[in-house]
């Protein structure tokens, strides 16, 4: 088998979760956009792996353990993850990553809800001015 | 270079080269369904198509071991956590037209610029490669316990102790808070729940 195919179709999975984490709102898409392009690196792991254990005669077999170390760290982080987005759905009511903005400079325009959190800042800023 | 006379061209695709290449377009769909639909839980459903279909690529790469795993750890455990991550923070499944953000057209430039890009360097630098899948599997369960068990044992022992942290790190931010009652609101229970997270993810 050409070792292009499996790059190029890992190519077209990690880009197509770069564009899910882009343009997603809720963070469970996000995890799950994290989630094609993780396993798209283990495609590419994967088939590097079994092209150099036959061309380079490598024993180590470093391209499926990283692999399996991969998708142990995947779950794990999928875990704490989900936790965090449900806490953050638990304190806010919502999960929609664009109106997480607390820690943002000066958006007056586009928080109709600032407290005085997103009112230091800017005032701060404005000062500096 | 010598190898590169005798490899096969891509106009005379083996059987192998092409179930891998059809299972790779049902991959590829299957992701794209993933990160543009509006209901969100078709979008897991066809995350456990994608996911799927790389576990058949996996063993058409001779890499069993993975592939089972694959299998197991997602489509059996992550897909379902989504699920329920889902369906504890979206009451009411349906049709949620506010799944897109606004920067989608920026987003759509930056994926289709970055796609170009990494297909153009990857097809450039591995076109003569040929991977040869005869002969024993490279990644059958033999093979990757003894290089699990032989070279890997360290980083193996360290990652059951990373798992356990993830266990008690997620146990921790998904307990509620004692001293606060549910109708208190958010004000008194965000600094202690945010304090534990940075505690856990360090």
């Amino acid at each position: 088998m050409h070792l292009a195919y499996p790059a190029v179709l890992s190519a077209l999975l990690f880009c197509t979760g770069l564009y899910g984490v882009l343009a997603r709102r809720n963070a469970i898409l996000v995890l799950m956009s994290v989630e094609l392009m993780l396993n798209a690196v283990n495609l590419n792991l994967v088939a590097f792996d079994v092209w150099l254990s036959r061309a380079a005669e490598e024993t180590l077999h470093s391209g499926q353990a990283l692999t399996l170390f991969t998708i142990t760290i995947a779950a794990a982080e999928i875990g704490i993850g989900l936790a965090i987005v449900l806490a953050v759905h638990r304190n806010r009511g919502t999960a929609d990553i664009d109106r997480l903005r607390d820690t943002a400079e000066s958006h007056d325009l586009d928080s109709p809800d600032s407290d005085a959190l997103a009112a230091t800042p800017s005032e701060k800023a404005e000062a500096t001015a | 270079m010598s190898l590169a006379a005798d490899t096969p061209g891509f106009l005379s695709p083996t059987g192998v080269e092409i179930t891998f290449v059809l299972v790779g377009l049902v991959t590829f769909g299957a992701a794209l369904v993933t990160v543009t639909t509006r209901q969100l839980v078709h979008a897991a459903l066809w995350l456990v198509v994608a996911l799927g279909g790389l576990a058949v690529e996996y063993l058409l790469l001779t890499a069993e071991f993975i592939a089972w795993v694959q299998v197991l750890i997602y489509v059996g455990s992550v897909v379902v956590l989504l699920l329920f991550g889902l369906m504890l923070t979206r009451a009411p499944i349906g049709r949620s037209p506010d799944a897109d953000s606004g920067n989608r057209w920026a987003a759509l430039a930056v994926a289709v610029a970055s796609a170009g890009t990494l297909i153009w360097v990857v097809v450039d630098a591995f076109r003569t490669t040929w991977i040869d899948l005869d002969g024993p599997a490279a990644g059958s369960t033999k093979a990757t316990g003894q290089s699990l068990f032989q070279n890997w044992v360290l980083p193996f022992e360290g990652l059951s102790v990373l798992l356990l942290a993830a266990l008690v790190g997620a146990i921790v931010l998904s307990r509620k808070a004692k001293e606060t009652d549910p109708a208190a609101g958010p004000d008194p229970a965000a600094p202690h729940s945010g304090e534990q997270g940075e505690k856990e993810t360090r």
